[in-house]
């Protein structure tokens, strides 16, 4: 496992990899940093927060801490997504600022382990939204997938459009 | 850092702050020898565990300093305050090392000889008159030389050996030997030091069996009233907080038990989850009282404060603390600290002056300042008062102007108190030099932020030459609340039980109806109109219950819709008959194509009215089932009103959670916290609500509040209800409503016009006359006009205005007087310059009997600001109509409508500079009023004057006897004023006689 060589680097010579939650919107592969992710939630009960930023889901409980959710689809200009019954809610949990936020994506799927090597900076041309939350972008076999950049993702909800409810 | 050197350092400094203190102690009483020994103790036990942690300057220091108080204890030296201010002065530099070193870890690099030298200069001069003798020796030396034949009080033995594990076990060892060290001193142990010392630089552990040997050998002579040693730990913060956070978790979950309880009625788990509720309650308490520290803590360091300020300033200072035991969360008290030190340098540095300037203005030379702190329902109240020469008016408003805070011209409408409360405003500080004591950069607006983002208020009152006054009021605790549970449009909310001052259930008819204004619901609680605001709306929810009046404008439609279809059925009858008639055969047939038409018109309309009405009463069905909304009635400082929410659930106690970063700029909540059930949910911040909606009315009038230092009672007189309306061009107009008959809303066409052009309408049985707010108002053809009606028991008549807009409860100050006529002067209503009319100048337009007095420009003279005055007057009318025009004058009116009850009061309240009376009075007669006043000791230079409708010779002789002043005629405004001025001018003269 290459993780694992990474942690005892004295093992073999090995590319420097990272590993990646995966998670999917639409037809879009992101990547979250695995030790960023505190937690993969499935059906959630959220509280709306009345004149919170649009973005802003609700919050849940998550044993005893309150989280907010925050709907990475609208985040990112997207419209919503028409839930069926049997599909949960997915979110990720990640921590910034010593706060919790839960991401909520379409699905999470398979955690990757990223050579450092395939990562490049984002195109230039990329929509305004998406180049303000990511970091950069891996080139897998098949498609591309974008590295969410939670700091910048959170940081930057309270900047805009404030009142919007 | 080493872990032991942080112990050191904490306690350290919490000993060097006690110092602080009992120096200065020290300097008032030098006799005391429980006060000398429990210094030198402190100080002995810094030198003692800085030799133990080899840091050698700081021993040295201590050491020497340790040597003046060794003294003073011995009585070789006598305590003054030269000998304590070098004593403060090597405390000082303990301090700049001891914070080096807390900064560093080690020790800095440096000389101390300077003050050593200073010191061992002092004592020998002392005792011997010589120069020194000694120049700084070597640390060991010195500790063996100097405390021979010294010793220190022991405790009992078996209190030290039950606080002391003999284990060596090197760390933990180690700092038991400190806290051994240090609570065996405090218990005045009787052992000697230089042993301690030695021994502990060989062997860490050791010094702790040596000195309970040493204590076997040695009895002690323990004083009995040796204060006995707190039974206290220290525990780190971090595991105090992580208590808390388990108790709030043990909270919810016993919430969450409970809630689950309530839906079995009959479950095994009631008697011991009694038990466990029970429990948690307790833990909850106890846990909340590890956080709670006495206020005194943070006001350790001020007495030193104090002392080096009178000192630099040259002024002699008093600091008066009171309830240093009451107790606030710790984390409060850590945010409150810094702005309440500075207030207090603030009230010694500006606010007192020099004794010379007090021997002049006739006080004490010594200024006090007094601070105190109480507990007030979940609040804690501190106040800062001085007794100097008050807020400098006129260079708070020089700087504003400077400063651009506010206009020449806007201050010269503010009130005192609103400029006072210009020092709050961001860079506005009055001091003219910077000293090393103010201008340090933080302003009162620092401090003013500071205490609001604790949920707390701050308020100041100042009068000039007596002196300032700051209230800050803050909350007990940030952590646990209760809370009330409440809901509107399908979701939950928590709102602080603390500022719930009752719950109505509103209803669909009746007393507890909601009404409109404008679209604004008011609900009338009590006879006083409670401003609402929905919740639902507040933060934009949809699907909140629909108030009443909407389904009051359904019924409407329905109404204007029959009275439509009434008009459309005469108009079809009289075409009907008209088509009977009509012979041109054309002219008949286009009438009966209308015919036609407004026979399908008329089924439409039919067919829509059945359908409304259909609804309306379905919804009335439908809202009877439903639950009326609840109204939560609120105060937010003195602003009160109602929150409109759909259902009210039981009180929970919650943990209130900060809300995410993301979330903070919603004023509208003050955190989010988790419910029984395992929901989350917002807790609503009043403040906030308050701040969206409305005013809040914040500062006071200075008198009353500054009352009790003027040794009489004062008792404060309520808001005002006012009438706000349009009427002419310009601002909103307002009127006490307690002057208002009755709001009419006449057809146009019912107004008659008089042979004398004077606009009369029919009303109860009689003619009354209708004035027009302005000359020039032109009233509309048709429709409707919204009237005024004033009445007494004889006369009315109606005042024509555009709009009513609002009733607002307010306090009236009535800033400035108007040259227009009709117009009393302006007041802030609502936030807004709203005009106050005179409604004496429209009765005297309306009957020219009623008034004999033109509209003259209302009285001001400055001097008779804040005067006080009684009126005593049995008709509401003429009180109501009185005080308005007397407060322009500049007094503080207060009305009492019965002679009895004004007799009472002024048991009470005896300090009014005037008193004006009627003389027809049911019960008593204002002449034996008068008598009774004069009667009274405090009251016998008060001048009175009557009130009389009819002012005749033989009256005024009769009132001379009674001890009335003077003797005015009702109506005549002018007579009164000048009356006033007179009889207030007289007593003046008599004063300065």
């Amino acid at each position: 496992m290459n993780g694992y060589m990474e942690k005892h680097g004295e093992i073999g010579k090995v590319a420097k990899t990272t590993d990646f939650v995966t998670l999917r919107i639409e037809d879009q592969l992101f990547g979250i940093p695995v030790l960023q992710v505190q937690d993969v939630l499935g059906d959630i009960k959220l509280t709306r927060i009345p004149l919170a930023p649009k973005e802003v889901a609700g919050s849940l409980n998550l044993r005893g801490r309150i989280v907010t959710a925050i709907d990475v689809r609208t985040r990112l200009g997207l419209p919503a997504r028409e839930l069926k019954a049997s599909e949960p809610r997915m979110s990720v949990v990640v921590e910034y600022g010593s706060q919790l936020y839960s991401l909520i994506i379409d699905s999470v799927g398979e955690v990757l382990s990223l050579e450092d090597s395939k990562f490049e900076r984002n195109p230039a041309t990329l929509d305004k939204l998406w180049l303000e939350i990511s970091k950069g972008i891996y080139q897998l076999e098949e498609e591309l997938l974008v590295v969410i950049d939670v700091a910048q993702m959170l940081g930057s909800v309270h900047t805009d459009d404030k009142m919007s409810a | 850092m080493d872990e032991l050197l942080g112990e050191f350092l904490t306690e350290t400094n919490e000993s060097l702050s006690q110092l602080d203190q009992d120096i200065v102690k020290l300097e008032k009483n030098p006799e005391d020898p429980e006060l000398l020994g429990v210094i030198f103790r402190v100080m002995h036990t810094i030198k003692g565990t800085c030799g133990f942690l080899g840091l050698p300057r700081l021993e040295k220091v201590a050491h020497h300093g340790e040597n003046i108080l060794g003294k003073f204890r011995d009585g070789e030296m006598a305590v003054d305050e030269e000998a304590v201010s070098i004593v403060l002065e090597s405390l000082d530099r303990i301090k700049d090392i001891v914070d080096a070193l807390g900064q560093t870890g080690e020790e800095p690099v440096g000389e101390d000889s300077d003050i050593i030298n200073k010191i061992e200069a002092f004592i020998d001069v002392r005792l011997h008159g010589g120069a020194p003798t000694v120049a700084a020796a070597e640390p060991e030396e010195e500790i063996v030389m100097v405390e021979e034949g010294e010793t220190i009080p022991a405790a009992p033995l078996d209190s030290i050996e039950e606080e002391i594990d003999f284990t060596p076990i090197p760390a933990d060892q180690t700092r038991a030997a400190v806290e051994a060290l240090e609570s065996e001193e405090a218990e005045k142990a009787d052992t000697p030091v230089e042993e301690t010392v030695e021994e502990a630089e060989e062997d860490e552990p050791a010094p702790v069996e040596t000195k309970a040997q040493g204590k076997k050998t040695e009895d002690s002579d323990v004083k009995k009233e040796a204060p006995v040693v707190a039974q206290s730990i220290r525990v780190n913060v971090d595991l105090l907080e992580n208590l808390m956070t388990v108790a709030s978790e043990l909270v919810l979950t016993r919430n969450q038990l409970i809630q689950l309880l309530r839906q079995q009625t009959d479950s095994d788990f009631a008697a011991p989850l009694q038990r466990l509720n029970h429990n948690v309650t307790e833990l909850q308490e106890h846990v909340m009282k590890t956080r709670m520290q006495p206020i005194g803590n943070a006001w350790a360091k001020l007495p030193r404060i104090i002392r080096d300020l009178a000192n630099e300033l040259k002024k002699d200072i008093e600091l008066v603390m009171e309830g240093e035991d009451t107790e606030l969360d710790r984390q409060v008290l850590e945010l409150i600290k810094d702005p309440l030190t500075h207030m207090v340098r603030n009230s010694a540095d500006h606010g007192l002056e020099i004794p010379a300037d007090r021997k002049k203005a006739g006080k004490v030379e010594t200024g006090t300042i007094h601070l105190s702190a109480y507990h007030e329902g979940g609040h804690i109240i501190i106040e800062i008062a001085d007794d100097g020469r008050g807020l400098a008016v006129d260079k708070i408003k020089k700087k504003a102007i400077e400063n651009g805070v506010a206009t020449a011209e806007e201050l010269g409408n503010y009130s005192t108190q609103q400029i006072n409360n210009l020092i709050f405003h961001p860079g506005l500080s009055t001091a003219e030099k910077v000293t090393s004591v103010s201008g340090r950069g933080v302003g009162m607006d620092v401090v003013k932020s500071n205490i609001e983002k604790i949920g707390g208020t701050i308020e100041l009152f100042s009068q000039t030459g007596k002196g300032t006054k700051v209230q800050v009021k803050i909350p007990l605790t940030l952590a646990i609340v209760s809370a009330l549970i409440v809901e509107a449009s399908g979701e939950r909310f928590a709102i602080p039980q603390i500022s719930v001052l009752e719950l109505v259930r509103s209803s669909q008819e009746g007393e507890n109806r909601i009404e409109e204004i404008q679209g604004s619901p008011v609900l009338r609680l009590r006879n006083k109109l409670l401003p609402l605001v929905s919740l639902s709306k507040l933060l934009h929810l949809e699907g909140g219950k629909e108030l009443y009046s909407s389904k009051k404008k359904n019924k409407r439609k329905e109404n204007d819709l029959r009275s439509g279809i009434a008009s459309l059925q005469k108009e079809e009858k009289r075409l009907m008959e008209a088509i009977e008639k009509e012979d041109n055969p054309k002219l008949k047939e286009s009438n009966i194509k209308k015919l036609e038409e407004i026979a399908l018109a008329l089924s439409d309309s039919q067919e829509v009215l059945a359908r409304l009405t259909e609804e309306n009463s379905a919804e009335k069905h439908t809202i009877k089932e439903e639950d009326p909304p609840y109204i939560i009635v609120t105060q937010v400082g003195n602003y009160t009103f109602g929150i409109i929410v759909d259902q009210v659930y039981d009180t929970e106690e919650i943990v209130v959670k900060p809300v995410s970063p993301i979330l903070r700029h919603i004023s509208m909540f003050s955190g989010n916290t988790i419910l029984g059930d395992g929901t989350v949910i917002m807790i609503l911040d009043p403040n906030g609500i308050a701040q969206q909606t409305g005013e809040i009315t914040v500062g006071d009038d200075t008198s009353a509040s500054m009352g009790t230092e003027n040794g009489k009672r004062r008792t404060r007189d309520d808001s005002t209800s006012l009438l706000v309306f349009k009427a002419g061009s310009g601002a909103p107009k307002a009127v006490p409503l307690s002057l208002v008959g009755r709001l009419e809303d006449f057809k146009v066409e019912e107004i008659e016009v008089s042979e004398e052009n004077r606009m009369v309408i029919q009303y109860r049985g009689g003619l009354m006359p209708l004035v027009p707010f302005a000359q020039n108002y032109s009233f509309p053809e048709s429709g409707r006009q919204a009237v005024l009606v004033f009445a007494d028991e004889k006369r009315s008549m109606g005042l024509m205005v555009d709009e009513i807009i609002d009733i607002v409860d307010e306090q009236m100050k009535v800033e400035t007087s108007g040259v227009t006529p009709g117009i009393l002067g302006s007041a802030i209503i609502s936030g807004k310059a709203t005009n106050v009319i005179d409604v004496g100048y429209y009765l005297s337009q309306a009957n020219n009997d009623w008034f004999d007095t033109k509209s003259e420009q209302a009285y001001t003279d400055g001097q008779k600001r804040g005067k006080r005055l009684l009126l005593v007057d049995d008709s509401p009318f003429f009180r109501n109509m009185l005080k308005p025009l007397l407060e322009v004058g500049g007094f503080e009116v207060i009305t009492q409508q019965d002679p009895h009850e004004a007799l009472g009061f002024l048991e009470q309240d005896y300090d009014f500079d005037i008193i004006v009376s009627d003389i027809e009075m049911p019960g008593m007669s204002g002449f034996d009023f008068a008598s009774s006043v004069r009667t009274k000791e405090e009251l016998n230079h008060v001048p009175i004057i009557a009130l009389s409708s009819h002012a005749t010779t033989q009256d005024m002789d009769r009132g001379k006897e009674s001890g009335f002043d003077n003797y005015v005629a009702k109506f005549d405004r002018e007579a009164l004023l000048s009356a006033i001025e007179e009889a207030l001018s007289h007593t003046k003269a008599g004063e300065a006689a």
